[in-house]
């Protein structure tokens, strides 16, 4: 199995580390694992330190076209403090946003710690030149972006030219220089369990230092069974070459609960050494909220209303 | 490029993160201080006047005192059976029937969390695999056989399919509530009366079940249960006026049993023990398929007849296969069994406890290499560690004989060939698991194993519709699906 090519002999690929076989993924016993432990009770104290760190794996996002420097400002004052009535919630890990608002982000957050995200290649379809996606990737670091969310070309991927994906993803890797790079599958167009395997190590293999589900604009987007998938293919990288590989799945999770449910999968697939911001992102835009409100509740044993916590 | 990713990143301190105690609240459960027998549609107390204390294997707890039914009590159980037979049961409208099982039926669902708590408390399972396992099935099987009542004529077409009378039913302790609903509903379905004797360390749920019958208006005398220990089966298989015979339970009783009534015309079922190969080839998905070995053998601490307690792995994934295992032991969550985070709970009694240990003890002395994740056990109760014996020789008891706990023994195969082989290289016949991409290898496996279900990318999967049962000493007759129909029936033509 460790011997086994990942690709065709004739393919060149910036491959100097040993990945492990593609190897197949059962959808049946793959969803029926997540769902045993999407079923975890998590109470009083364990759940209070799920929610701080949910929060501080968060990657707040706004990609709207309706975007403007006014509520990018908005979202980074929620980014540093989540909740203006209590100090002791932490800020965001980093605010997700398009390069044209990258520049008011980093300014707004300057100096708090929280990074600032910024999509690129074509976000979200990734249906452009190589060279126009390359140009967004170099405008968007040149504007002070701290960590590059790109897309993979899932029609290359699609018509079986991994090599142009692969490529992509190097160039890509190249212009980032040393930014943080987040590769984006959109698992909801990959179709299967077995693609998304496959598409998460050539994302590993070309370079990436997280792989991310979804862009958020396309349904379904993150999923419990497809996070545990992609988190089984970083444990296998893991084992056989030593390299750590983040996980951010996106798109969906609006709840405490869910989250609560993708820290249980993470826990128990790749173990606590992963539950740290450096290595695990929610990436989400109407989490926070929900979980300030269970927040609140657990330490207060009541629910406020919606009203409460700030709409950002 | 890949040389400058993060591989020299140290991984940052972990954070601690313990899953807080979540028990399932107890208080949904009343117990009796004292059951007696349910004979006739009345609780009553036991003719031998001897009664037995019923424990928590999880914390040795006493729960409540139940009768011990001794010769007289049998036959009276009997009687009752025998006499709403010939009364009104056998001569109901078959859709009548029906509707007494859809209301049993229907009762489980409304106290499936009473019943849930009470098999946790009374056997030890985790509470996770008795609230989305045991009773849901359970309240399945009575649904099933409910729909099949008033069909029987369609089931065997061409066919005068009859009842046969009254029915001895002895269940075992691994699926209390589960079992008896394999045994009962099929038996009412066809119009037989019953009369059931629960195991003796699991008699709860079946003393719950009466109240159940109670409330479903079913009519006195089609179901007794009478509790009690080894010598109450023995007395009920012996009683000369049952017509059929149905035990589920180790192959030595199991032969007892088929000695004691041959010649007499009794019909008898028997679902005994197994010793499971479960097959993993090198093409298979291999996260899915350690879930799928852990589900066969570590559910219900193992303690389950078609456990996959046989790990048959193909040598060219062997090795990343067991770091895999072992990795996945050490995330198995061991303790109370009502805490919904449970994923093994106590072993079912001191007498299960104490076998299980000899014959870890007796692989360990055949040279076998044992490993155990480190876990900290209750010190109250019986309880014993997730465990996997590796370098074991196919002559070795442990890959022989069934332990009935949480013990996986692995040995390797070369080819498909040498996998039938060694898969069928056993005295019993009850389950087979094959883990493979291929879909011609799974049949072609399929056809060649010898047990009574193969399950493919799977393990330990139930469902009222799909027969199941075993080969050789793993017993005869089917129970489930339209198969299970016919143990219960006669046919005048």
């Amino acid at each position: 199995m460790a011997q086994a090519q990942l690709l065709p002999r004739d393919l060149e690929l910036p491959l100097d580390l040993r990945l492990p076989r593609v190897g197949a993924v059962d959808a049946v016993a793959l969803e029926a694992r997540a769902g045993e432990l999407a079923k975890r009770s998590i109470k009083k104290g364990s759940k209070l330190a799920a929610l701080d760190l949910a929060i501080r794996m968060m990657d707040l996002t706004t990609l709207e076209g309706a975007d403007t420097p006014g509520k990018v400002s908005a979202l980074c004052a929620k980014a540093i403090h989540p909740d203006p009535a209590d100090p002791s919630i932490p800020s965001v890990a980093a605010v997700c946003v398009y390069p044209n608002l990258v520049a008011v982000a980093k300014r707004r957050l300057a100096g708090s710690g929280v990074r600032v995200a910024s999509v690129a290649t074509a976000f979200p379809s990734g249906q452009s030149p190589i060279d126009v996606k390359l140009a967004d990737v170099r405008e968007a670091v040149a504007l002070g972006a701290d960590e590059i969310d790109m897309v993979i070309d899932r029609g290359a991927f699609l018509s079986g030219r991994y090599a142009k994906v692969v490529d992509e993803i190097v160039r890509v890797r190249e212009a980032c220089g040393a930014v943080h790079l987040k590769v984006i599958l959109e698992t909801g167009e990959l179709g299967t369990y077995d693609n998304v395997r496959r598409a998460s190590l050539l994302a590993i293999a070309a370079g990436a230092d997280f792989i991310k589900t979804s862009t958020g604009k396309v349904s379904p987007a993150a999923t419990l069974p497809v996070t545990l998938c992609m988190l089984e293919v970083i444990r296998d990288v893991h084992d056989e070459t030593g390299r750590i590989i983040g996980m951010k799945p996106a798109g969906g999770i609006r709840t405490a609960k869910q989250a609560i449910q993708y820290l249980c999968v993470l826990n128990e697939t790749l173990g606590t050494a992963w539950m740290t911001p450096e290595l695990f992102r929610f990436g989400a835009s109407s989490l926070l909220n929900d979980v300030l409100m269970q927040i609140r509740k657990q330490r207060t044993g009541s629910y406020q209303s919606g009203d409460y916590f700030t709409i950002d | 490029m890949a040389a400058k990713s993060p591989a020299t990143r140290a991984v940052p301190s972990p954070l601690e993160w313990e899953y807080a105690p979540a028990p399932e609240a107890r208080d949904i459960l009343a117990l009796e201080d004292r059951y007696g027998l349910y004979i006739g549609g009345e609780q009553i107390a036991p003719r031998s006047r001897k009664w037995f204390p019923t424990i928590s294997p999880a914390t040795e707890e006493h729960l409540a005192e139940v009768a011990l039914a001794g010769p007289r009590d049998v036959d009276l159980a009997v009687q009752a059976a025998r006499g709403a037979f010939e009364g009104e049961w056998s001569a109901l409208r078959p859709a009548e029937r029906a509707k007494y099982l859809f209301r049993i039926a229907r009762l489980i669902q409304e106290r499936s969390r009473e019943l849930a708590v009470a098999e946790s408390l009374n056997g030890g399972k985790p509470i996770k695999e008795s609230r989305d396992v045991d009773i849901p099935l359970a309240a399945a099987h009575f649904f099933y056989y409910a729909g099949w009542a008033d069909k029987l004529e369609y089931a065997f077409p061409n066919r005068k399919p009859r009842p046969l009378g009254v029915a001895g039913q002895i269940i075992p302790w691994n699926f209390p509530l589960l079992m008896l609903s394999w045994k009962i509903a099929p038996a009412l379905a066809c119009g037989n009366t019953v009369v059931l004797k629960p195991a003796e360390t699991t008699p709860l749920t079946a003393l719950i079940f009466t109240d159940i019958c109670r409330q479903a208006r079913l009519p006195a005398g089609v179901v007794n249960i009478i509790t009690g220990d080894g010598s109450t089966g023995a007395h009920l298989v012996k009683h000369p006026d049952l017509d059929k015979v149905a035990f589920t339970g180790s192959t030595e009783v199991g032969k007892a049993i088929r000695r004691e009534l041959a010649g007499t015309g009794v019909k008898l079922t028997l679902e005994l023990g197994g010793k499971a190969a479960n097959i993993i080839f090198d093409d298979c998905a291999l996260d899915q398929a350690v879930e799928g070995i852990v589900n066969g053998i570590y559910f219900n601490q193992g303690h389950v007849c078609c456990a996959g307690s046989r790990l048959l792995v193909q040598e060219s994934i062997y090795e990343p296969l067991v770091a895999k295992l072992k990795r996945r032991l050490r995330t198995i969550r061991v303790g109370d069994p009502l805490d919904k985070n449970t994923d093994l709970g106590a072993i079912n009694s001191r007498m299960q406890l104490d076998r299980i240990r000899e014959l870890v003890a007796s692989g360990e002395d055949d040279g076998a290499e044992m490993y155990q994740p480190p876990c900290r056990l209750p010190e109250k109760g019986y309880w014993f560690a997730p465990t996997v014996f590796t370098n074991v020789a196919q002559s070795s008891r442990i890959a022989q004989e069934e332990i009935f706990g949480p013990v996986l023994s692995v040995l390797t195969f070369r080819t498909p060939e040498e996998a039938v082989e060694k898969a069928n290289n056993t005295p019993y016949g009850l389950s087979a698991g094959v883990w493979t991409e291929k879909g011609s290898r799974i049949l072609w496996m399929a056809e060649r194993l010898r047990a009574g279900v193969v399950w493919a990318n799977t393990f330990n999967r139930f469902d009222p519709t799909s027969p199941f049962g075993g080969y050789k000493e793993s017993g005869f007759g089917r129970e489930g699906g339209l198969h299970g129909l016919e143990p219960y029936l006669r046919f005048d033509r």
